[in-house]
């Protein structure tokens, strides 16, 4: 999300969506191969759908083709546990959720296991969609974006600060102190 | 660095129980890029020529493509290399879906498979960790629930499996390695795998690869899903298309021999349309191409399965059935992993021996009276080699042999024992003569595709063909405008055609592009995305190799001899190398072996369509004339003078 300031106090943000058609997923997890390159650094030096912020949930024989981009980080498995029929077909709560959660390895960095988060792609030059869907030409992925209207500015956070919390979260604050000074000491 | 390719071959002793990672030498990418080039140089090391395919002393090769990994749109197809027990040459069978991707990943651009279990297995690859684990549940499962259980009991959804059926396990000579939506079916490579007490491959992986000029390839490849999107000359036009009339009323019905004129009529389109969709659940794509060439079948009563292309029609047809039958059997045969080229044939031409009176109550006992109740009951008795079904599983050419008794009279549609497509033909076409004669994958789909199967009529037409044909050089250009209908094209033009044809295949089978995105499908509209102009600078961002189009054409020569060259080893020679009987009505035998002459001469064969030591080691396969004038293949230069390459007798 970005926050535009305009004039006379009001403050709009332009809220982008990554629309999925699920009929319309054929499976080939192009999605998977752009994110993965977009997202490498340098820029498209790797390709590894390991690394994706979209991943195709698929059970090819059961018809289940399920993109889902990858959302917030959580440390607990949640409670849900159902499972839904839709148009005769099942899908599980983890169908459709995006977290990066212990349930499942999905949208953890493999190396690190620190977690993914689709970031729509935000790069400059802003590109004109986030580039999953600029390669899903079945048109199961669709791009779309408008501006809303906010109460109060909301502070972005970057790369860094979400890094650092993960961190934080999973080694708490006195490991992460420790290695930072131990870090510098070497620096130094 | 190493880029595009691991690296890294894994190998198997199955016999022995043990797995080594094993690092590849990259001057073999410069050689032979990599796929079935670089595992036929395995295999022309590893196997002596009179291993029998069905010991321990085979390999089983998986290659992934060279570009298997890196962004280019439908590189994607999986070489299965070995020595086939139905023909007892090599066999080159591929597969697309996600596997070879995924191996990959897995930090292998190979496994090479020898030995034999004593106990049914499977392999697991999950990166650094591999494991040869206790199959003997799995003993009997269909392919499709075989991949199924090892998701499930490895907990990893995105595991990718390869997995034989019944017809693998019990080493039937049509028996396929099935993976996703796609199936390794050609020649038995699947009895090679059951013969290996190999189940499935299970293959994850979550490594990166290097790409020599990442940012480069991905713009070239960025624009390339849009154009193979929008290309309708590309991918599988028999997955949309529902007018089957082309192939119900042109193609032989039974064992290849009843052409059924009228056949298709808006009425039965209407009728099978209708059957289609309360079957069909969903069009699906192989990894990162934007093509849906595959769709899901759920038929009442049988295990969902992919079917694709000619699938469709060939048990129908065989068994003079309607659609109906061909969903419903389709069911089982995914289930056991029997190739659906091969296998209707043999049921068809069991039907017909019985019908004959070559077979009879005795070796069929209340065999049905009824077209798809027959080929049920020869099913069951061929995937398990039970009976007749012993001997029907060595596929036509062996069993008409086996059986005797006038038996050999109905196998008139193979070709070095290789079940062909049930056409026969008026006027023979020569450039399909010469690839029927010497294609070594011995499959007309898998050796033609670059250039048009006939001329163009109008003369504009050709023109405008002709001045969009990217794809082609320019010989082939002039070739085509002066091509006639009812003409033949000049013996220059048939042996090139023959070779640029199978030439883009050896390309793709090394990079691991699909087909239908390449070198099947220039012969339809003349503009397949990938070609010989644009796939060096391809191959080149992603390798950071110096290729243009001459080199690639050498490589791609180089591994065509060297296949040769393995077969020219086990005993393939001139006399086997002809095509199905009857495929033509109108032949003339004198024109055809100028033609074969010409193409020996061109390619740089002898007489006997062996290489010649100047054309082996003119690619640098000093190895092989070295062995083919140790085994008196080849004469000894020293002592006896050899025509060379081009020089006219």
């Amino acid at each position: 999300m970005e926050v535009v300031a305009v004039s006379n106090q009001l403050k709009k943000r332009t809220v982008k969506e990554i629309r999925v058609n699920l009929d319309k997923c054929i499976g080939c997890r192009a999605c998977e191969v752009a994110c993965s390159g977009f997202h490498a650094k340098p820029k498209y030096s790797s390709i590894n759908p390991e690394r994706s912020r979209v991943r195709v949930v698929m059970d090819l024989l059961s018809d289940v083709y399920v993109p889902i981009r990858a959302g917030d980080y959580t440390q607990a498995e949640c409670s849900g546990r159902n499972t839904y029929t839709i148009n005769g077909k099942e899908y599980t709560q983890c169908s459709f959720c995006s977290v990066s959660c212990p349930a499942r390895d999905l949208f953890r960095e493999p190396d690190s296991g620190l977690p993914l988060k689709c970031d729509m792609c935000e790069d400059d030059p802003t590109l004109a969609e986030p580039m999953c869907v600029q390669v899903c030409r079945c048109g199961a992925l669709t791009y779309a974006s408008w501006e809303e209207d906010v109460a109060e500015e909301s502070v972005r956070r970057g790369e860094m600060e979400i890094g650092l919390e993960c961190l934080v979260t999973r080694f708490g604050k006195d490991k992460v102190a420790d290695a930072f000074d131990q870090l510098m000491g070497e620096k130094r | 660095m190493r880029y595009a390719e691991t690296g890294y071959n894994l190998e198997v002793d199955l016999t022995r129980g043990t797995v080594k990672r094993v690092q590849s030498d990259p001057r073999l990418t410069e050689l032979h890029l990599g796929g079935q080039g670089t595992a036929a140089k395995i295999l022309w090391e590893r196997v002596p020529p009179e291993t029998d395919p069905l010991t321990p002393e085979n390999f089983l090769i998986f290659s992934a493509g060279l570009l298997h990994g890196t962004p280019v749109p439908g590189a994607n197809r999986t070489s299965v290399s070995t020595f086939s027990p139905l023909t007892n040459l090599y066999v080159n069978s591929l597969m697309g879906g996600w596997f070879g991707p995924e191996l990959k990943h897995a930090g292998y651009d190979k496994i090479v498979i020898g030995g034999e279990s004593p106990g049914l297995v499977y392999l697991y690859i999950h990166n650094d960790k591999v494991e040869i684990r206790d199959a003997s549940h799995l003993a009997g499962k269909g392919c499709q629930e075989t991949a199924t259980l090892l998701r499930e009991e490895l907990k990893d959804p995105r595991i990718q499996v390869a997995a034989i059926g019944l017809a693998g396990e019990n080493r039937v000579f049509q028996a396929t390695i099935e993976h996703a939506n796609s199936s390794a079916s050609r020649h038995g490579v699947g009895a090679v795998m059951g013969a290996k007490r190999l189940k499935a491959i299970a293959v994850r992986g979550t490594k990166d690869l290097n790409i020599a000029s990442p940012a480069k390839l991905w713009e070239l490849c960025r624009n390339k899903y849009q154009e193979i999107h929008d290309n309708k000359n590309c991918g599988d036009p028999m997955a949309h298309d529902h007018n089957e009339s082309f192939h119900v009323d042109n193609f032989a019905w039974g064992n290849a021999r009843t052409r059924r004129k009228g056949y298709w009529s808006k009425e039965r389109e209407e009728r099978w349309v209708a059957q289609w969709k309360e079957v069909r659940t969903r069009d699906s794509g192989c990894y990162n191409c934007p093509k849906d060439c595959h769709y899901t079948i759920s038929y009442p009563g049988r295990h969902p399965y992919f079917l694709k292309c000619f699938n469709k029609l060939t048990y129908c047809m065989a068994a003079f059935e309607e659609i109906d039958f061909n969903y419903d059997i389709l069911g089982l045969t995914s289930a056991y992993g029997l190739d659906g080229f091969s296998t209707p044939q043999v049921l068809a031409f069991a039907v017909e021996l019985y019908e004959a009176g070559i077979l009879t109550d005795k070796e069929l006992p209340d065999f049905p009276a009824d077209g798809a109740g027959r080929f049920f009951y020869l099913l069951e008795k061929v995937v398990r080699r039970e009976g007749i079904g012993d001997v029907l599983a060595n596929g036509v050419s062996r069993a008409a042999a086996e059986i005797g008794n006038g038996a050999e009279a109905f196998d008139h549609n193979t070709t070095k024992k290789v079940e062909q497509v049930p056409l026969k033909l008026g006027v023979i076409n020569y450039p399909f003569f010469l690839m029927y004669c010497t294609g070594e994958k011995m499959n007309i789909t898998q050796i033609e595709g670059s250039f048009p199967q006939a001329p163009i009529a109008d003369r504009e037409k050709r023109q405008k063909f002709v001045e969009s044909w990217n794809a082609a050089p320019e010989r082939f250009k002039k070739w085509f405008l002066e091509w006639e209908p009812k003409e033949h094209m000049p013996i220059e033009a048939a042996v090139n055609v023959c070779d640029w044809n199978e030439s883009m295949h050896y390309v793709d089978d090394a990079i691991g592009t699909c087909a239908w995105l390449s070198s099947f499908r220039g012969q339809f509209g003349g503009s397949p995305p990938y070609h010989l102009f644009n796939l060096p600078e391809i191959i080149s961002l992603a390798t950071g190799m110096e290729l243009d189009s001459d080199r690639l054409m050498e490589i791609s020569r180089r591994n065509r001899q060297l296949v040769r060259a393995l077969n020219i080893r086990r005993g393939l020679r001139r006399a086997e190398e002809k095509p199905p009987e009857d495929h033509w009505k109108i032949r003339d035998h004198e024109m055809e072996q100028k033609h074969l002459d010409a193409y020996y001469e061109f390619k740089g064969w002898t007489r006997d369509g062996i290489p010649t030591k100047e054309t082996l080691d003119g690619l640098g396969l000093g190895y092989v004339s070295d062995d083919f004038v140790n085994r008196g293949i080849l004469p000894d230069c020293d002592s006896v003078p050899v025509r060379k390459a081009g020089e006219s007798r």
